[in-house]
C-alpha cells in the first residue's frame, strides 16, 4: 500500500529524516515510535505531500507523492497533531466543508458524514458550534473528518497528545473500531509506547530520523530476549551468586536487597529460582514477573529513555484551543 | 468544477463566521455612525462649493468607502487568524488550487465588507439623503468593485505577516492614507497640486467618485466620468487579485 524509498529530509545542515526505508501492507495499522523531534512528523508530512522531500520518495497505492501531490492528496485523509477545525461552525459544517472540498458527491456526502458521526458518537453533537466541544470531541471530530472522502490510507499525528488518560483510552477504542469496520490502512506516529503496543500491527522505532528497529510489538518486546524478574529475598547475595554460577539469567542487578534479572522464558524461570532459592536455604519474599515493554526497547536500542512530557507541548493560541479554555 | 464548488464552500464559511459574530455586526454601526453625526455635524461650516450639498451629504459616500475599506482590509486576518488556529493546513492540504482558496476568501471577505457597507444606506436619512431601492441597487456593484480589490490586498498582507500584531500595525499604514486621499472628507479640488497627483493613485478615490455619482446624482460634478472610475476599480481589483493568488500561493 505504502512504499517509502530513501526518504530524505534536511533542513539547512540539519538532517531531520535519514534515508528511510519501509513498507505498510494494506489494511496494516502502521506505527511510527519515537521521541519528540525523532523526525516522525516531517516523515507524516512527506507522505502526506505537505513537504518535499530532499530526495528519495513514496509510493502510495501505487502513486509517487513527489510525482502526483493533487492525486495522493485525494486518497489519504489526515489528522494533524495540531488542532485544525473551525471552531467558529458547527461539527456538521466542520464536516460538510470537507466533504465539499474534496468533492464528494453531497448525496453521498450527507449519509457519509452521518456515518462518521455514529462512528465517533458524536451524532448528538454535530449541531453544536465546535467551541463548545472538549478536547477529546474535537479530536474525535478531526478523525472522523479524515475519513469523510473515502481514504485509502489515514495518517493521524500524535492522534492522543495532551488529552487525559480517560480521553485517551476511548479514541483508542475508536482507532480500533475503524480499523475493523473500514478496510482502510492507517500510519500513526506517537511517543506513547502503551499508544504503539495498543494500537499498530507493526512499529517502527525512530530516534534522529532513522528507524532504529521494526517489527510487531510482540516481537520487538520478544527481541529483547526474556523477561523481566524482580526478586525479594533475605540472603539475596548467596541467590544472586548461585543464579551467577549457574549462568541462567541473561542480567543480573542488586538493589536495595532486591535481585533485577532478565532471563529467557521467564514463566519457566520463576519455579526454577524458586526451587533454587530453596536449596539454598533463602527464603523468598516477594518475587513478580513482567514483560519487556516498548519502553525496554527502546531503551535497549538508544540507551536512553523516551520522554513523556505532560503540559507544554502546545503554545500560544494552539494549546488553549486544544485544551478548550476560553 | 470542483475548483467551483472549493470557491463556495469557502466563500459560504466566511459569510457564516461573519454573520455569527455579533459584536462585530453591532460594532459596524457604530463607527459610520460616529462619522456622519458627529465629525459630520461638527464640520458643517465648511463649504463644498456645491449647490445643494452640505458637508454630512458631502461625506455620507465617503463614510460609504471607508466601511468598505477599513471592513475589506480586515478581512485580511481570516488568514491569520486560520494560519493560527491551524485550519489553514486542513484548507491546503485539500485538493483545490491556491487560486481558489485565495478567491474564495476574497469573494467571501467582499461580502462581509458588502454588508457591512449597506448597513451604512441605512443611516442615510440622518443627512437627508434620499437612498432609494434603486440607488442602493446601483451602488451594490461599485461596492463589489471596491471591495473585491481592498480585500485582496488584505490578504496579500496577511500573508506575509507573521503575526496579528505586526498586521495591525500595517493595516493602520495603509488604510489611512488611501482613507484621506480618497476625497471621502474632503474635496480633492482643495488638495495642492502634487497632493492631488498622488490620489490618482488611490483606488478608494475611484469608488468615492463612483459612489458620489450615483448616491448625489445630479448635484455632484464628478471628477471622472463613471465608465472611467469603475475601469479603474477593475483594472486595480485585477492586478490586487494576480498579486494575492502569487503571493498566498506560496504561504505554507
Amino acid at each position: 500500500m505504502i512504499e517509502v524509498k530513501n526518504l530524505t529530509r534536511n533542513f539547512g545542515s540539519l538532517v531531520a529524516v535519514n534515508k528511510l526505508n519501509f513498507a505498510v501492507r494494506p489494511g496494516e495499522v502502521f506505527g511510527l515510535l519515537g521521541p519528540n523531534g525523532a523526525g516522525k512528523t516531517t516523515t507524516l508530512s512527506m507522505l502526506c505531500t505537505i513537504l518535499k522531500p530532499t530526495f528519495g520518495t513514496a509510493i502510495i497505492n501505487g502513486v509517487d507523492v513527489t510525482q502526483h501531490p493533487s492525486q495522493v492528496r485525494r486518497m489519504i485523509g489526515i489528522v494533524f497533531q495540531d488542532p485544525s477545525i473551525d471552531d467558529r461552525l458547527t461539527g456538521r459544517e466542520n464536516l460538510e466543508m470537507h466533504a465539499n472540498l474534496y468533492g464528494v458527491p453531497s448525496a453521498e456526502g450527507k449519509k457519509r458524514i452521518e456515518e462518521v458521526l455514529e462512528l465517533v458518537e458524536l451524532k448528538d453533537k454535530a449541531e453544536l458550534l465546535m467551541r463548545t466541544y472538549s478536547g477529546g470531541m474535537r479530536r474525535r471530530l478531526e478523525i472522523a473528518r479524515g475519513l469523510i472522502h473515502y481514504p485509502k490510507v489515514l495518517f493521524l499525528d500524535e492522534p492522543t497528545i495532551g488529552l487525559d488518560p480517560q480521553t485517551r483510552e476511548h479514541i483508542w477504542a475508536y482507532i480500533s473500531a475503524l480499523s475493523k469496520r473500514e478496510s482502510i490502512t492507517m500510519i500513526l506516529t506517537t511517543h506513547y509506547m502503551e499508544e504503539a503496543d495498543k494500537l499498530c500491527e507493526r512499529v517502527a522505532i525512530i530516534d534522529y530520523g532513522k528507524i532504529i528497529a521494526l517489527d510487531t510489538p510482540k516481537r520487538l518486546k520478544e527481541g529483547m530476549e526474556g523477561d523481566m524478574i524482580s526478586v525479594k529475598a533475605e540472603a539475596v547475595n548467596e541467590l544472586a551468586e548461585k543464579l551467577n554460577q549457574l549462568n541462567i539469567v541473561k542480567s543480573l542487578k542488586e538493589t536495595h536487597g532486591e535481585l533485577k534479572l532478565v532471563v529467557k522464558n521467564g514463566g519457566a524461570m520463576v519455579p526454577r529460582i524458586v526451587e533454587i532459592a530453596a536449596s539454598l536455604g533463602v527464603r523468598i519474599e516477594s518475587m513478580s514477573i513482567r514483560e519487556p515493554t516498548l519502553e525496554d526497547v527502546f531503551l535497549h536500542f538508544t540507551g536512553r529513555e523516551i520522554r513523556a512530557e505532560g503540559g507544554d507541548e502546545y503554545h500560544g493560541l494552539a494549546a488553549i484551543k486544544r485544551r478548550g479554555i476560553k | 468544477m470542483s475548483e467551483l464548488r472549493g470557491i463556495y464552500t469557502l466563500w459560504l464559511r466566511e459569510v457564516k463566521r461573519y454573520t455569527r459574530e455579533k459584536t462585530r455586526l453591532i460594532s459596524s454601526f457604530i463607527q459610520p455612525l460616529l462619522w456622519l453625526i458627529i465629525f459630520g455635524s461638527g464640520m458643517r461650516f465648511a463649504s463644498t462649493g456645491l449647490a445643494g450639498i452640505d458637508y454630512q451629504k458631502f461625506i455620507f459616500p465617503g463614510i460609504v468607502g471607508q466601511t468598505l475599506l477599513f471592513t475589506s482590509m480586515f478581512m485580511g486576518i481570516s488568514v491569520i487568524w486560520d494560519r493560527e488556529f491551524g485550519f489553514l493546513k486542513e484548507i491546503l492540504v485539500a485538493p483545490i488550487s491556491r487560486v481558489s482558496v485565495f478567491v474564495g476568501k476574497m469573494l467571501g471577505g467582499s461580502t462581509d465588507a458588502v454588508i457591512q457597507g449597506s448597513f451604512v444606506f441605512l443611516f442615510s436619512f440622518l443627512v437627508a439623503i434620499h437612498v432609494g431601492i434603486d440607488t442602493f441597487l446601483l451602488s451594490l456593484p461599485i461596492m463589489l468593485l471596491i471591495t473585491f480589490g481592498m480585500v485582496s490586498v488584505g490578504l496579500t498582507i496577511a500573508s506575509l505577516m507573521e503575526s496579528l500584531e505586526s498586521f495591525g500595525v500595517i493595516q493602520t499604514f495603509v488604510n489611512l492614507p488611501l482613507f484621506f486621499l480618497s476625497g471621502a472628507l474632503f474635496p480633492l479640488s482643495y488638495f495642492p497640486q502634487w497632493l492631488r497627483w498622488v490620489s490618482v493613485v488611490d483606488p478608494l478615490t475611484y469608488g468615492v467618485d463612483a459612489l458620489r455619482i450615483t448616491i448625489l446624482k445630479g448635484a455632484w460634478i464628478s471628477i471622472q466620468p463613471l465608465y472611467y472610475d469603475l475601469l479603474a476599480l477593475v483594472v486595480f481589483d485585477l492586478a490586487m487579485i494576480l498579486v494575492g493568488t502569487l503571493i498566498f500561493g506560496r504561504t505554507r
